[in-house]
């Protein structure tokens, strides 16, 4: 039995180097599959950040009128924070909205000599306010009307609520992010379905070679799994060494291509390929095993039948 | 040893026929020949003995085993007991002499002492000592069809199945292969062959079962060749 393991994985050894221009081809082609596959989850990886960024920048703004009583603006600040759907409430207050005014305008020298005629700050305090999910911006945007509906008209606390304004680029945002995640998925997926028919085909067509060695073997009395072994065992070499190389491709493409993906998406993607080695390193090099395994499993059955 | 059952084998439902009511027996140490035309139903016959190819009508017995009965996983096994030659060799091509006789005895489950013993001991019987290490394409036909022999030999099985072993060979490597074959049988083993070189038959001067269209025409215990 040992015997038997150590002869079959000898000879998977053997096979590979003397079929070197064939194991080339499989290296090749798997590394290729397994690349996209790869660039297919930074891709991914890359889309989910950058939609949690926007997503995080969307907000509704409540705007307070400039004398609004702070009890009532700190009691709608804990009205707004004890909703379900809210996931953050940040507060400005007046002096901090006039500063951040001053320091948006500082080039421009009549915004900031109108302010100075003034004599005194017009601008009120407001709410930035996040919801967990886009989708639930319309019943936060409810919640705040129904607040300003409430308020006596001769003493208005809530001077504009944002909502209706950005409306509509909450829904387009909505559903292109909705639409984003599908698409990378279906994309995906055919991705993935090529990769494996390119592999197993090439690996066949290895195999196919051998066809007749096969044969051989049969006749001389081997047993399936003797025939069988070094073959799978070539496989899994095939799966490994692409996973790695593959890998190993992904470094300099990264290292070039992180600094662009930080100032764009807000993600730098040679960290996040630094930080999640392993990670990546048993996703790609697991796939790549099974991958050649199952395609070098088939292949060889074929022809181990009758 | 082999006895063949009123064994026939058809094709096209039955419209053409590469054996017909075939019944002979071969005994133990016997050398037996096979000799007819091409599509006299030779191969197919020895295809029968090896579980390659299985019969319409009849069976085939491996002394009291009916081969056809044997499940596909022991199989191998049974194949561990015939030695096969064939007219194109059926060398691996990617291992050397030494590794096509060792891989025979590989599969067979032997220890590493057993096959660095019997492998050299092989490879001398048939005259081969100095080419172990090359590959078959290093080789020539006279000497490829000697691994042959002794990766059929080096297991001692019981018998030896050899279809047209002197089909592609020069008369001078032909000779010495029917002499490694006759020196083989008087060692003992059961030699059943095919060809159609008048000068191999009429040289062994052992049985000769003639074959014409199937059917079995002639069965000589010293015969010539005659068509």
């Amino acid at each position: 039995m040992i015997t038997g393991f150590r002869r079959v994985v000898k000879a998977g050894f053997v096979g590979f180097w003397r079929n070197a221009y064939v194991s080339l081809a499989s290296i090749f082609v798997l590394t290729i599959a397994l690349f996209v596959i790869g660039a297919t989850m930074f891709l991914n990886q890359l889309l989910s950040t950058s939609l949690a960024t926007l997503q995080s920048k969307v907000d509704i703004n409540v705007y307070f009128v400039p004398d609004a009583p702070i009890e009532e603006i700190e009691r709608i600040k804990a009205a707004v924070e004890a909703l379900p759907d809210v996931a953050g409430v940040v507060f400005t207050s007046r002096e901090d909205a006039l500063a951040e005014y001053r320091e948006r305008n500082k080039d421009n020298t009549i915004a900031l000599q109108a302010l100075e005629e003034l004599n005194e700050n017009p601008l009120g305090a407001n709410l930035a306010i996040q919801a967990k999910e886009t989708s639930q911006y319309e019943s936060v945007a409810r919640f705040l009307e129904e607040q300003r509906a409430l308020e006596q008209p001769q003493t208005p606390v809530i001077d504009e609520v944002n909502f209706a304004r950005n409306k509509d680029s909450i829904d387009t945002l909505t559903s292109i992010i909705n639409a984003t995640e599908r698409a990378s998925f279906i994309i995906l997926g055919i991705l993935l379905i090529a990769a494996i028919l390119i592999t197993f085909n090439t690996i066949r067509l290895a195999i196919y070679t051998a066809r007749e060695e096969i044969a051989i073997m049969r006749l001389v009395g081997a047993s399936n799994m003797f025939i069988r072994g070094p073959f799978m065992l070539q496989g899994i070499m095939y799966g490994f060494i692409s996973g790695v190389l593959a890998l190993l491709l992904f470094y300099p493409l990264l290292v070039w291509v992180g600094p662009r993906t930080a100032a764009f998406f807000e993600l730098n993607l040679f960290d996040y390929y630094i930080v999640h080695f392993g990670e990546i390193f048993g996703v790609l090099v697991g796939i790549g095993i099974v991958l050649g395994l199952v395609s070098s499993t088939l292949a060889v059955a074929r022809y181990l039948r009758t | 040893m082999i006895y063949f059952d009123n064994v026939s084998k058809l094709y096209n439902d039955g419209r053409s026929a590469a054996l017909q009511e075939v019944t002979f027996q071969v005994a133990p140490k016997e050398f037996v020949s096979i000799v007819g035309h091409s599509g006299a139903g030779k191969t197919t016959l020895l295809k029968m003995i090896i579980a390659e190819d299985r019969p319409s009508h009849g069976q085939v017995f491996f002394e009291s085993l009916d081969i056809h009965r044997i499940p596909k996983t022991r199989l191998p096994n049974y194949r561990r007991k015939i030695g096969t030659i064939f007219q194109d060799f059926k060398l691996l091509p990617h291992k050397t002499a030494y590794e096509n006789v060792a891989f025979a005895m590989e599969a067979n489950g032997r220890t590493d002492a057993e096959i660095a013993e019997n492998v050299p001991h092989a490879l001398s019987l048939v005259d081969l000592d100095d080419k172990a290490w090359n590959f078959p394409h290093e080789l020539s036909g006279g000497e490829k069809q000697r691994v042959a022999i002794a990766r059929a030999i080096v297991n001692q099985p019981d018998i030896i199945i050899a279809d047209e072993p002197t089909g592609n060979l020069d008369p001078i490597a032909t000779y010495e292969v029917v002499q490694i074959l006759r020196k083989i049988n008087d060692l003992g083993t059961t030699v059943i062959m095919t060809t159609h070189n008048k000068g191999v038959i009429d040289e062994i001067e052992r049985r000769v079962i003639t074959m014409d269209g199937g059917r079995i025409v002639r069965d000589d215990s010293t015969g010539k060749y005659v068509l």
